[in-house]
Parts: C-alpha cells; structure tokens; sequence
C-alpha cells in the first residue's frame, strides 16, 4: 500500500502559518502575506502530488472502486470503549479531489489578497485568518471520523465569522458576521443531533465503520436503526435528515440560505475562497461522504434532492433582481450549490445509477474554479472602481480588457455552454435528473435558462451597457492601472482551469461506488444548451444597450418582482423571530422571572425572616420590670406544667 | 410538720413580697433590696428542707451559706453598676435606663 | 509526593503575607506562593501520571484528628481530584495577577480597593479550603475545608467590591450556608447510620461499603445534592450567582464561578452520588429535568443581560447546568464529561471574568452597549475576550467543546425517550450560547468607537497578558489534547461506579 500520510503536512503547513502570523504577524506585516501565499504553494504541489499518485498511479481495486486509504489514524478523545474521536486522514477519490480544489482555489486568493489587501492595517491578521480557515477546510475534507468532520466544519465555521467580520468597524459586517455564524450554528445543532444518533445505533464514529455497519441490510445494527421509529420515521430516517440539516446549514439550502448573501460584507477574496468554492460545499461533502448511508434511505436522499432543486430555483430567481453585483454571485452561488444538492438527491449508488453523483463532484469541482475566477473578476472590477454596485458600473471592457475576458469565459461556463467546463458538470446532473425524476429536470432547466440571464445580465452591466464615463463609479478619479500582476496570476489561471477542467474525464475518478458507464444524450444536451441560449439572449436584448426596457418589465411583474428583490422575505421573517419571538417572548420574560419569581422567592424568605425578628425582638423592651414580669409568669407556667401536667 | 408549714408559709409571704417589691418600684436600690428578700425567702426554704426533711445531712446549710456569700458579692456588684449607671444616666430610676435592648 | 503540601503551602503563604507591613511585599509572596502551589500541584500531577492510570485513590494521608467523633484528617487524591486541584491552582495564580494593582482604587466605585495584604489574605486562605476540599477523603474534614473556602468570599465582596456590594455578599453567604447547613445534616445522617451499624466513621471509602437501606438513602441524598447543588448554582438555587459576580472584584469573581462552583459539581459527584448510589438513581430523572431548565433557562436570561459581567455569571449558571446534567445522566462517559465541563468552565470563566475585569477598569462601564469598537483600541484584551467566548460557545480546539461533547455523547448513551430528549434539549443551548456570546462581541469589541475617550485606553499590562496567557494555555491544552485527562478520569470513574452506571 502507497503511503499518504505525508499528507499530514497539507494541514500542517498552513497551521503553522496561522500559529506564526497570528502571534508575531504584527512584526513583519508585509511578509506574512508572502509567508502564507508560500505555505499554501507548499500545501497544493503535496496536494497535486497526492492526486498524482491516488489517480494516475493507482487504480481501482478488485471490486471496480477505488481504494479507500486510511493514512493516518490517532485516537484523540476516548468517549467510551466504542465510541471515540480519532484524527485520521482518509484518501479516496472525493478527500482527494478536494484537497485539490480548496488547495487551488486557496493559493490562487492567497496570491490575489496580497495586493487585494495591500495597506490594511491588519494585513498579517488577514492572512493567519486565511490560513485558519485553509487548515480547517482541509481537515474537514481528509476526515476519517464523523467527531473529526464536526469539529473542522465548526473551525471553518469560525473562520468564516472571523473574515465576514473582518472590517469589524462597519456595523453591516458584525451583523453579518454574527448572522453566518448563528444561522450555521443552528444547523449545526441538527448536524450534532444527526450524529448522536447515527453513533448510538452504529456504536461508532469512524466513517468506515459506520459506512460498513448500516450497508449490511441483514445486519442487527441496521435493522435496529431502521426499526426504531419516532413520530412516524425511523431512527436513521431522522439522523440522516438532521445531518443533512447541518449540511443544509453549511451550504446555504433553503431557508437555511439566508447568512450566505450578507457574508459578501467580508473581503472579496474571502468570499471567493469560503463563500463560494470550499466552505458552501462542505455540506455536499458531508452528503457525499455519507452517500453509502443516503442511498439506503430514499426518504431522506428525496429531502436532499426536493431542498436542493427548490433552492436551485429559488435563489436563481432573487439573483435576477439583485443589483450588488456580490450579491448575485452569493444567490448564484447558492443555486449552484442546490444543483449539485439534487445531483446528489437523484443518484443511486451502484454502476450506472450513479451518475448523479459523478456529476454533482464534477460540478462541485468546476463550480469551485469558475465560481472563484467570478468573485476574484469581482473584486478586481470593485477594486478598480471602489463600489459593488451595478449601477456604477458599466463599459469597462476597455478599461479592463483582461478581466473582461475572463468574466466572460466564467459566465459561460456557468451558463453551460459548451465547450466551457460547466456544461459538461451541469449536462451530467440534468441527465441524471431526467432519468430519475421528470419534475426535477424541469426545474433543473429552468434554473438553467435564469442562470444564464442573470450572469449576462450582471456580465453586460459591468462590462458594457453604458459608457464607463456616465457610470457613477470613481473609475476616472484613479490612475492605476486594471489590477497587478499578482491578482492577475490568479485571473488567468482560475480562466485556464475552466477551459480545461470540463475535459477531465471525471466519472473515471470520482464516482459513488463501482465504474460508471455514460451514454451522451444529444437531444438533452441540446435541451440545456438552448435554456442556457435562450437567457444569454433575453440578457443581450435588454442589458448589452442602455434600456429602460427592464425597468418596464420590473414594473409590469409588480408585486413579484418586489417580493423578489426583497428575497422573498425571509429575512424578514427571520429578524421577527429572532426579535420578537425569541428576544421579547422568550428572553424578557425569562429574565423578569429570574429577578422577580425565582430570585423573588429568596428575597421573600429573607423578608419573612427580617419581619420575623422585627416582631420578636420588641420583647427585648429594655424595661427590666418587663423582663421580670415574662419571668416570673413564665416560672409560674412552668411550675404549673409540672405539677399538674407532667 | 405544722412547724415546717409555718415557716414556709413565711418565707412564700417573704418571697412574695420581694416580687412585688421588684416589679413595683423603680428606684434600683429599693429593686437590689427586694431581689435580697427574694434570697433570703430561698435561704429559709432551704434551711427548712433541711431540718425536717434530711435532718441527717448539711446540704441545705451549705447551699445557705453559699447563697449568702454570692448575695453579699452580687449586691457589691450591683450597686456598681449602680453608681456607674448614676454616673451616665444621672438618675437610679430603673425608667429612664432602657438602653439594655436591641 | 506528600500530598500535605497542597494545604500547607497556600496556608504558610497566608502566614508569611500576615508578618510583612508592606502591601507591594505582600502581592510578591502571595505570587510567589501561588505559583509553588502550581508547581506542586503539577509535580503531583505528573507523579501521579507516571504511578497510577486514575483507577486508584493515591498519595493517602491518614492522621487522627478527633478520635473520640472518629474523625481523621484523611486525605488522598485521584484523577478527578486531580483534575480540580490543577484547575485550582491555575485560577489562583491568574487571580493574584489580576489583583496585582488591588491597592490603588481600580474601578469607579471609591470604597472599593486598598487593603492589599487583607486581600491577598483571603484569596489565599479561600484557596486552602478550596484545595482541602478536593483532596480530603474523610467527610468532615472536608466540610471543614468547605466552610472555609466560603466565608472569605462574604468579606472579599463586602469590602472590596462595587454595586451593591453589601447585600451580594449578604445574599452570597446566606445561600451558601443553608446549602452547607444541609450537607452538615447530611454528614452527620452519615455517622448517625454508620454508628448505628457498628462501625462509627467519616471515612468516604468506609462509608462507601456501608450498605443504606433505601429509606436512609432516600433521605440523605436530597440534602446533600440540594447542599452541594446551590454551591453548582443548580436551578432554582442560582439566584447568589448573578448578584454575587457582578458586585464581586474580579478576583473574587475568577475565583467564585472558577473555584467555588466547582466545589458543588464535585460535592454533588464525591459525596451524594458515590455514596448513594441508589438514591441518586431514583431521583436523577428530577435532576435532569432541573439541570435542562438550568440550562437553557440560564442561556435565554443571559440573552436580555446589558452588563456582560452579569451576561457571564447568568452563563456560569448554563454551563454549570451541564456539570449537573452530566452527573445526573448516570453513564461513564457523562460523568467524565461533567468533571471535564467543571475544568473546562473553571478556565473559561475565570479568563472571562479576568478579561472582563480588565476592561472594566479601562472602560469604566460594564455595560455592553455603552462601549464599542474596543477591538481596535485594545487588541490584546479582545481577542481574549473572543477566545473566552469561542470557548464558552464551545469551538473545537478549546475546552469547552471537548466537556460539552463528551457530556452530549455520554447522555445520548441512555436508550429511553426521556433521556434523549433532554439530551437534544441541552444540546439546543449551544445556539443560544452562540447568540449571546456573538452578541457581546458585537456589541462591546466590535462596531465603531463609541466614546472619544475609550480611544486612549492603554492594552494590557505585563501582569494581565501573563494571567490571561495562563489561562489561555490551560484551555487549548485542555481542547487540543484532552485525553490524558478523560482517560485518567474515565478510570476513575470505573473505579468509584464501578457496574453501577453504564
């Protein structure tokens, strides 16, 4: 057997990163970004090299599935003789490719943000930041146990909160920050919930163990989780679920989604790296990890797959009426991720069945790359012209010629047209799809044509529509140029990885269990070609020229257009329940009770004592004859009671 | 056993007395005076227990003794306190001086 | 190692800070002092660690004390023991650090403050009952230690404290010792059986064999958790926490919720479930269901507080609803949870309070919406303050995750719907805990600069970095490597329960 566990030292690396920057960064600021960008250089070749060896120099095993390799593996906390929490690394073909993918997408805003956060006062705290995150983003993804997973995916989870909120001085940040986080946290409830379930009945932790124990259909273990049953569904039916909740929370899934649109507050850079290629996806990881378990559970696997193309369809149509170009990427980001979601939902796990989830890795895998090359065209864009918004945008492609060419390749392939990489991931789930569930293919290729409109739609607005000197951005007022080198290294690569990735013959590599045989469906490529076609043309008609035409249409939908723009309300909703609910119905009262009924009852009993001796001590009188007379009346009380009584 | 009776009839008087004598008046002399009665009316019980229930032992005359002697140094105590009670409070009257309390 | 050492050394230090005049001598040797109690401390520890694997009580000292009432001074420690004089010894360094500068006037109250060598006095002589306390196996003798440990407290918030400092302490102490009033019966119900069966003791482990009929267990078991349970601030005896911690100096406050709460987590596990075992069994499912109101009960209370002193000690009162759950809960792996959470929260809380403290000095205001921006003018303070709170909300890497988890897995070891549900309820405050500790946050560190003078306010000095460091230490040690602790005291807890929990 190959030995991987060197492996341990993609994580180390940017560790010690963190560990160096975040306590002597103060020192040397300008360096830690060099420091940081050379670790995560480090971390990729190993990464690159891992891959190499995995993919090209292995194979698969007997069975037609590829090996699942354990390269390392320490007990760190001993719950009980079953249960334990072990660090470990885990190669097979998902850990594998994504190690890759945040590796890549990591290094490339590593490089980008040392000129992106060139001058910032707390540079050095950026980037032991940036490598908290790599660090924890790579231990989630090589995780041998379910405890392991959980504790990165709150790590990553903390990163996050900590780069939203990096510009801690603007009050929209904090808020934002603090909402990525609870709105996480509270599906991470679900996700700990999942798991204390899932570990009773496996009597395991470790992946493997529990992959293995609930596969075996005649086995006691299953039988005994499927059995079980609380209000109506069966022990493992509602781990499953409250796992995927957890998931749902992580990867933005309705309602869950709302924290991801708001964390566009954070640096752009961070929002390519965390809030678009690696961290959203941990929870499609956590489903693909698990799938084996998924697979025997159709319920659950139709929750993923209903959640997943609701919200697919859901975000796309609020991304047509945003106007803050990193909020259409965020709702894009968020339908792309409900795509890969029912990719996953409409799978099977053996041969052929699979391919839903073949596709869903392969879109995780292209969306990462022209997803990230999107927000980094986005940050060079607002770099340049110091605002987010489309309407002080606009003919830049003069301006920015590279940039231009890039945005231009990222929307494509996001629009699914070949030969970009996107077609070819989206073609896979929409098939997929058309195999498993018709309802599900219609959304799947609607979201596809709205996709494509928007993108083009943000595309036009940026880069043509009206003349750069009647938009109302700053761009004239500067006089450097479109980007430095080092955030155009970035641009072109990330533009390089989406020409070519599409062409990685990718149900080679990842699939669920054994070899995936694929037919290519001309007429259902052409299907997803045209949805995408079509929204490139709507967007072209009215946004390639100045026009009033959208606002027409805006005003004509009305009240939709406004329920759209306003994201349907769930935010409001959200702040009612957070406010008014929790806050002014839960909280107050609670805290009125504590002073008043709990905290109350003991003053009461100090009163009552108080009270008490203020009436004895009056026969403390001061006048002896008083206390003559108590005594004498008492002696004769006395000698009564002895007398006659006793 | 008439005798006994006699005597302790006097002494019940005697005792009684002093508790009128201690609950009525208000000059603390005439109170220490009564409180003296209140000994001695004990004194003559115990000296009549003595003699005609347990002629053959001395306890009764003991205690006596013993009483008289605290008597004699809980009157030179009092009268003390006295003085010095007269000292702050310019007066003995048992009225005015109703400090000792909470 | 002689295990006397641990009194005597806290208890000498008391001594030697009595003979000097000067206040600026007396901080020196009260330092000096905690820190050869640390390094004691450690020393037993790591000779423990290298003799024993936690299944045995070590290092016994048996002395008799008064043979006629067969009490003796007995002491000995196993890993639990361990555990709470290691978080012992931390807080007590960190707190005389934190009191470093107790001679000048620090906060805005001006009858507060001076009198440095009373201070140091009393924290020190507050440390050797906490440490008797832990290390002694005959019960009386560690009632003694008990009462010890809570009269100093009435006299540190009555003097040195701020609000209303004066009806905290009174309220603090009054509670305190109807709690202890009860344990006291509930000792001497102890002897009283025992003398009855023929073998008059206070010995713990003799105790331990004697066999209760289920009446007398039934009796003594409510007295002594419900005594034992109000040092733990257990509902709905948590009312002494919140007034207590926020008039209490922050020294005071460190050593309250870090110490002193700990000695009614590790009453309620030594003395009422090791001896009764039966009873506790019988009445766990009340407890639970106290230690689920006291937890997210606490966590809402703690949502509408302004003061974050107050924010915190409405906290400790969550957090310690985890130590009495896990107790409660009745597998191994739940008690080794509740002795880790009394660890992990002994740490936390006192860099809370320390850190707390310290910007209360600075900002002469504890309430959270009168600061702001904080961060940017003391970056050193924030961080701590948001290391203390990631590990109150419990991240991985700090303690607070590994006690909560272990707590979390070790209830969901029960089979019955009863149990889960309170296990999945407990584990709902987690989000709760997020809210209010983000919230703080938010409100105090981060956002813009509120007031033009909190833009001069200085970092911290040298003797606060070194408490805080101190501490900080102490939790990622405890979060990143915590299994030479939970195993030791996974074999403790064989060892003391034995078949008698899961």
């Amino acid at each position: 057997m190959v030995n991987y566990s060197y492996i341990a030292l993609v994580l180390i690396i940017p560790l010690a990163v963190f560990i160096i920057t975040g306590l002597f960064g103060k020192r040397f600021q300008s360096f830690s970004g060099i420091l940081g960008t050379a670790g995560m250089l480090a971390a990729a070749c190993l990464s690159y090299y891992a891959a190499y060896q995995y993919f090209i120099l292995g194979s698969r095993g007997a069975d037609c599935a590829w090996p699942t390799i354990i390269a390392l593996k320490q007990t760190w906390l001993q719950f009980s003789p079953n249960l334990r929490i072990e660090m470990g690394i885990m190669v097979d073909s998902i850990s594998v490719m994504m190690l890759v993918v945040v590796t890549t997408v990591s290094l490339m805003v590593h490089l980008y943000s040392i000129s992106y956060m060139h001058g910032e006062e707390r540079f050095s705290t950026y980037y032991s930041f940036l490598s908290l995150f790599s660090f924890s983003m790579l231990g989630l993804v090589i995780s041998t146990n379910i405890f392991q997973m959980y504790m990165f995916w709150e790590l990553v989870g903390v990163s996050s909160f900590l780069l939203v909120g990096f510009y801690f001085t603007k009050p929209s940040a904090v808020a934002a920050a603090k909402k990525a986080f609870i709105v996480t946290r509270f599906a991470d409830l679900g996700f700990l919930a999942g798991i204390l379930i899932l570990s009773f009945y496996s009597e395991s932790l470790d992946f493997q163990t529990i992959i293995h124990r609930m596969m075996d259909y005649n086995g006691s273990i299953f039988l005994a989780a499927n059995s079980a049953s609380f209000m109506g569904a069966s022990a493992l039916t509602w781990a499953l679920c409250l796992i995927f909740i957890g998931g749902a929370g992580k990867s933005a899934m309705f309602p869950l989604h709302i924290w991801l649109p708001d964390a566009m507050e954070g640096p752009t850079p961070v929002s390519a790296l965390i809030h678009a290629a690696t961290m959203v996806v941990a929870g499609v990881f956590l489903v693909a990890r698990l799938f084996p378990v998924y697979s025997q559970i159709p319920a659950a696997l139709d929750v993923v797959m209903y959640v997943g193309a609701f919200t697919s369809l859901f975000a796309a149509i609020i991304a047509c009426t945003q106007t803050d170009i990193k909020r259409v990427l965020a709702y894009s980001t968020i339908s792309q991720i409900g795509y890969m979601m029912f990719g996953l939902g409409v799978s099977g796990y053996w041969g052929d069945k699979a391919l839903g989830f073949s596709g869903s890795m392969f879109h995780l895998f292209t969306h990462a790359m022209f997803k990230a090359l999107l927000f980094l065209g986005a940050g060079a864009v607002i770099h340049f012209i110091h605002s987010n918004e489309m309407g002080d945008m606009g003919g830049l492609r003069k301006k920015m010629p590279l940039t231009n060419i890039v945005f231009l390749v990222a929307c494509l392939a996001i629009s699914g047209i070949p030969p970009f990489s996107g077609f070819f991931s989206k073609e896979e789930i929409l098939t997929a799809a058309f195999n498993h569930n018709k309802l599900i293919y219609a959304m799947g290729l609607v979201t596809a044509a709205i996709t494509a409109f928007y993108m083009f739609r943000l595309y036009f607005s940026i880069f043509w529509n009206k003349p750069a000197s009647e938009a109302g951005g700053h761009a004239d007022a500067h006089s450097h140029g479109e980007a430095p080198v080092t955030m155009k290294i970035p641009l072109v690569f990330l533009c390089l990885a989406t020409l070519v990735s599409g062409f990685i013959p990718f149900n080679e590599f990842v699939t669920a269990f054994d070899k995936l045989e694929v037919e290519f469906h001309l007429p259902l490529a052409i299907a997803a070609v045209s949805a995408g076609a079509i929204g490139i043309i709507i967007a072209t008609i009215l946004y390639l020229k100045p026009s009033t035409m959208p606002d027409k249409i805006a005003a004509t939908l009305g009240s939709i257009y406004q329920s759209a723009h306003r994201k349907f309300y769930v935010d409001e909703l959200y702040l009612f329940i957070t406010q008014k609910v929790v806050f002014n119905l839960i909280s107050a009262p609670a805290a009125w009770f504590d002073r008043n009924v709990v905290d109350g009852m003991m003053n009461l009993i100090a009163d009552v004592t108080e009270n008490f001796s203020d009436e004895v001590k009056t026969f403390q009188s001061g006048k002896i004859s008083g206390y003559v007379m108590w005594f004498f009346a008492g002696a004769i009380l006395l000698s009564i009671l002895i007398v006659y009584v006793l | 056993m008439s005798e006994m009776k006699f005597i302790l009839l006097i002494s019940f008087a005697l005792f009684f007395i002093g508790v009128y004598g201690f609950l009525t008046r208000r000059n603390m002399i005439t109170m220490l005076m009564a409180v003296e009665l209140m000994l001695n009316a004990v004194n003559i019980n115990f000296i009549v227990f003595n003699k005609f229930l347990y002629a053959e032992k001395m306890d009764g005359l003991f205690f006596t003794i013993f009483i008289i002697t605290i008597a004699a140094a809980e009157a030179a105590v009092a009268i003390a306190i006295i003085i010095n009670l007269y000292r702050k409070f310019n007066s003995i009257n048992e009225n005015e001086i109703d400090t000792l309390k909470w | 190692m002689n295990l006397s050492l641990l009194i005597l050394i806290p208890f000498l230090t008391v001594l030697a800070i009595l003979l000097v005049k000067d206040g600026k001598m007396a901080r020196v040797i009260a330092l000096a002092g905690s820190f050869a109690q640390l390094a004691a401390a450690l020393f037993m520890l790591f000779s423990y660690m290298k003799l024993h694997d936690g299944s045995r009580l070590a290092f016994e000292e048996s002395h008799v004390w008064f043979a006629q009432w067969n009490i003796n001074y007995h002491i000995g420690v196993d890993a639990i023991s361990i555990a709470m004089v290691l978080l012992t010894s931390v807080v007590l360094v960190a707190g005389v650090l934190v009191s470093w500068n107790i001679e000048k006037s620090t906060t805005s109250d001006p009858s507060s403050g001076g009198q440095p060598k009373e201070f140091f006095i009393l924290l020190l002589l507050l440390a050797t009952g906490a440490f008797g306390f832990f290390i002694s196996v005959d019960l009386f003798t560690q009632f003694f230690f008990f009462e010890l440990a809570v009269i100093p407290k009435y006299l540190l918030i009555a003097i040195w404290g701020s609000g209303k400092k004066e009806y905290a302490a009174m309220k603090l102490v009054l509670m305190l010792m109807g709690g202890s009033a009860m344990v006291l019966i509930g000792i001497l119900g102890f002897y009283h059986f025992s003398v009855a069966a023929g073998t008059p003791t206070f010995d713990l482990l003799a105790l331990s064999k004697l066999s209760l009929t289920h009446n007398q267990q039934m009796f003594l078991f409510p007295l002594l958790f419900a005594g034992f349970g109000v040092l733990s601030a257990m509902f709905p005896f948590h009312t002494w926490a919140p007034d207590g911690h926020s008039s209490a100096p922050t020294a005071a406050s460190m050593f309250l919720a870090g110490i002193s709460m700990k000695l009614g987590g590790y009453g309620c596990l030594r003395v009422a479930v090791y001896l009764l075992p039966d009873a506790a069994r019988e009445y766990s499912p009340y407890i639970i269901i106290l230690a689920c109101i006291g937890i997210l009960y606490g966590a809402f209370v703690t949502l509408k507080q302004r003061d974050i002193k107050m924010m915190n000690a409405y906290s400790s009162v969550s957090h310690c609803g985890f130590v009495i759950l896990g107790i409660a809960m009745f597998t191994k792996t739940a008690m080794v949870g509740a002795v880790l959470q009394m660890v992990s929260h002994g740490v936390m809380t006192a860099l809370f309070f320390a850190v707390i403290g310290m910007i209360y000095e600075r900002s002469h205001t504890r309430m959270g919406d009168e600061m702001g921006g904080l961060m940017k003018v003391m970056p050193f303070l924030g961080s701590v303050f948001i290391i203390a709170g990631l590990t109150s909300l419990g991240l991985p890497g700090f303690s607070g995750f590994v006690a909560e988890m272990t707590v979390f897995v070790g209830s969901f070891q029960n089979a019955d719907l009863f149990h889960r549900v309170a296990t999945i309820i407990a584990t709902a405050s987690i989000v709760v805990t997020a809210v209010y500790i983000l919230r703080a946050v938010g409100i105090a560190l981060w956002g813009p600069i509120k007031k033009i003078e909190f833009e001069k306010l200085p970092d911290a000095a040298w003797n606060e970095k070194l408490a805080a460091g101190i501490l900080v230490v102490a939790i990622v040690i405890l979060g990143t490597m915590p299994f030479w602790l939970s195993d030791m005291i996974y074999k403790t807890t064989e060892t003391l329960f034995g078949m008698a929990v899961k």
